[in-house]
């Protein structure tokens, strides 16, 4: 049996199909190391080395790498519910009721919602960790001017996909927080300074075109609104927080890795 | 024992009221971030079993059992542990750090910083387990707490109280004290221009790269107060403390749509002609003085202005006060060296910021303590 086993770990680990995916072999040599990590995209966003001081959970509490984890477990997740799932006011519900009623032991909304929460913490935490260790000073200030954006694109892709199940909920959470648009001074219809807007008497700024109005695509929440959430919450905010993302991850290279005191 | 209970209640009720739980967690917050001894593996423990054990007893409360476990509220504990366990990770090394300064030693962090780990295997294992972890927690997670889901959405049905989503509700809070264009979209810009705004604002080089209290107290008190007692706070306060018509009821209160709270608000301008000069004019016989409010109405003619203003001149005379005299004034007094530091424009913009913060509470206080509305109540803008 035993030579017959190494022969087949031999075909398995030396095969020309396994060298062509997995260049480097079981990393046991300094050498493999390094090149584990240069000839992977996935791992090259690591250096071959790092501070060992940066290493500790107890300094980055894995709060920048698990946010972004929670950002693919977002992605995985919200896809599958996107097979399921049709952004009008007819089915918006129904389906919801279908994914929870008819999947046994289904859990991807549960899972999409949990970790969506969790994702709004940990980005919090993300940057109280990177405040009490000081790492927006210099060489990192933009990089940090980086983080608050892709933490305030969180709060908005929690708050688009908050609206998708169309239930009671989501409306009423959606109603109270984009009435606050219509409150944007000059902007929003009801904003201090709007009633200024206006040529020869005629209102620039009213119900029909304001902040209000460019947020839900209508005057009250409807059908349209629903669709103008759901590609926000799908295509536009996810695309822009992956560039912002990508800016966010190599500029933590280009600025000198992992914090740690000079 | 069952009075006792219930006279305990009692006594959370009333100290719950965010008057009261806002100013004794601000002042327990920021004076414990000075006491060490609270920032140890102890004081974790302690800190973790006092919520477990309180949140558990509370829960026992059929009021606090429905409000708390409402579906979309598992985050607040998510939160609270989270955000609890994670200050005394941070304070702890703070100080551990602080006390090796004090001894001449360097900070714990640079006792390895000059040493490189390999990524492979030790940086990517760390991951690989905090994700598996993650994915555990999740998975349990979802099976235990199913995602909310109410009824159809009705726009015909407006339930009381209506609620933003919860990492909101510290700004929906706010709108109790301020107008939506101050609470729902100036400060929330003002917010985000602000943290962006940190590492140009904040120039001591020292705590670069390593847990620290004691050489950068003022920055790590600023953001504390403003992260923890304002945004962290209220978000709670929101989500469990306010009820139908978005009156506060303690946390063993039952939400009850029909509570009245009369409203009694008062203009600063309303304080200033109606309950000061009113009657001093008439003890002085001045009829400038004893006409009550001067009568204003939303022309832009130069009369109207002038009436808005005299009507107003305090409020308007306290913003000049605050935003134009007040950093003059402390660039020269006790905040010269930061000054001197920072030079105009970034003083300028640093100190802007903090005192648009500082007005936050302050206006809190004013509703608390003189039911005050508004501070500057013209026909086009009101704050």
């Amino acid at each position: 049996m035993l030579p017959l086993f190494d022969k087949i770990k031999e075909n398995v680990l030396e095969s020309q199909v396994k060298k062509s995916i997995f260049r480097v072999g079981i990393p046991n040599t300094d050498r493999k190391r390094v090149l584990i990590m240069l000839g992977n995209v996935f791992l090259h966003l690591h250096p071959t080395k790092v501070r060992t001081s940066g290493v500790k959970l107890r300094y980055t509490w894995c709060a920048g790498g698990l946010s972004f984890f929670l950002f693919l477990v977002l992605t995985l997740t919200g896809v599958l519910l996107m097979f399921y799932y049709r952004p009008t006011v007819d089915l918006a519900y129904t389906d919801m009721v279908d994914i929870r009623e008819q999947v046994p032991f289904g859990i991807m909304r549960e899972l999409h919602r949990w970790s969506a929460h969790a994702m709004v913490i940990m980005v919090m935490l993300h940057m109280f960790r990177v405040f009490m260790t000081g790492s927006y000073k210099p060489p990192r200030e933009f990089n940090w001017v980086i983080g608050v954006i892709l933490l305030v694109l969180t709060f908005l892709l929690s708050f688009t996909g908050y609206l998708l199940p169309w239930d009671q909920l989501a409306i009423w959470a959606i109603t109270v927080g984009s009435n606050m648009a219509k409150a944007t001074p000059f902007l929003g219809a009801g904003g201090p300074g709007a009633e200024f807007l206006q040529l020869n008497g005629v209102p620039l700024i009213h119900a029909g075109d304001d902040a209000r109005f460019l947020l839900i695509g209508a005057k009250e929440l409807g059908g349209i609104t629903l669709n103008r959430f759901y590609v926000l919450h799908c295509i536009l905010i996810p695309l822009v927080a992956i560039i912002f993302m990508a800016v966010h991850f190599w500029r933590i290279r280009k600025d000198g890795g992992i914090s740690g005191p000079m | 024992m069952d009075t006792i209970i219930h006279w305990l209640k009692e006594v959370i009720n009333y100290f719950s009221y965010p008057s009261w739980s806002f100013s004794m967690f601000a002042i327990c917050f920021i004076s414990a971030l000075f006491i060490r001894r609270i920032w140890t593996r102890q004081g974790l423990v302690l800190f973790l079993l006092a919520v477990t054990l309180g949140g558990w007893a509370a829960l026992k409360d059929e009021n606090f059992n429905t409000t708390l476990l409402k579906p979309d509220n598992a985050p607040i504990f998510l939160m609270v542990y989270g955000f609890g366990i994670c200050l005394f990770v941070a304070m702890m090394q703070a100080h551990n750090n602080d006390r090796r300064m004090e001894q001449k030693l360097p900070p714990a962090e640079k006792e390895t910083s000059d040493q490189k780990t390999w990524v492979w295997p030790d940086l990517v294992y760390i991951e690989l387990l905090c994700m598996i972890l993650c994915t555990v927690g999740l998975v349990v997670w979802s099976l235990t707490v199913r995602a909310p889901l109410e009824e159809p959405a009705n726009p015909g049905n407006t339930p009381n109280p209506s609620k933003a989503p919860w990492y909101f509700l510290g700004l929906q809070e706010l709108l109790v004290y301020f107008d939506p264009w101050c609470a729902g979209v100036v400060m929330p810009s003002i917010i985000v221009i602000g943290l962006m705004a940190i590492p140009y604002i904040d120039v001591n080089p020292k705590g670069n790269g390593y847990y620290c209290f004691k050489d950068r107290r003022l920055a790590i008190l600023t953001f504390m107060t403003g992260f923890f007692i304002m945004w962290n706070f209220l978000i709670p306060i929101g989500t469990v403390l306010r009820g139908p018509g978005w009156n506060f009821f303690g946390p063993f209160e039952k939400w009850t749509p029909h509570k009245v709270v009369a409203l009694t608000n008062v203009n600063l301008s309303e304080y200033v002609w109606v309950r000061w000069l009113y009657p001093m004019g008439n003890w002085l016989h001045l009829n400038w003085m004893s006409g009550g409010l001067p009568v204003t109405d939303n022309t832009l003619s130069l009369h109207n202005l002038w009436q808005v203003f005299k009507k107003e001149f305090l409020g308007i005379g306290f913003l000049v006060f605050w935003f134009l005299y007040l950093p003059g004034a402390m660039a020269r007094g006790w905040l010269r060296g930061f000054y001197e530091k920072l030079g105009f424009g970034r003083y300028s913009v640093a100190i802007f910021l903090f005192l648009t913060m500082a007005l936050v509470p302050l206006k809190m206080y004013g509703r608390w303590l003189a039911n005050l509305k508004y501070i500057v109540d013209t026909p086009w803008i009101k704050f």
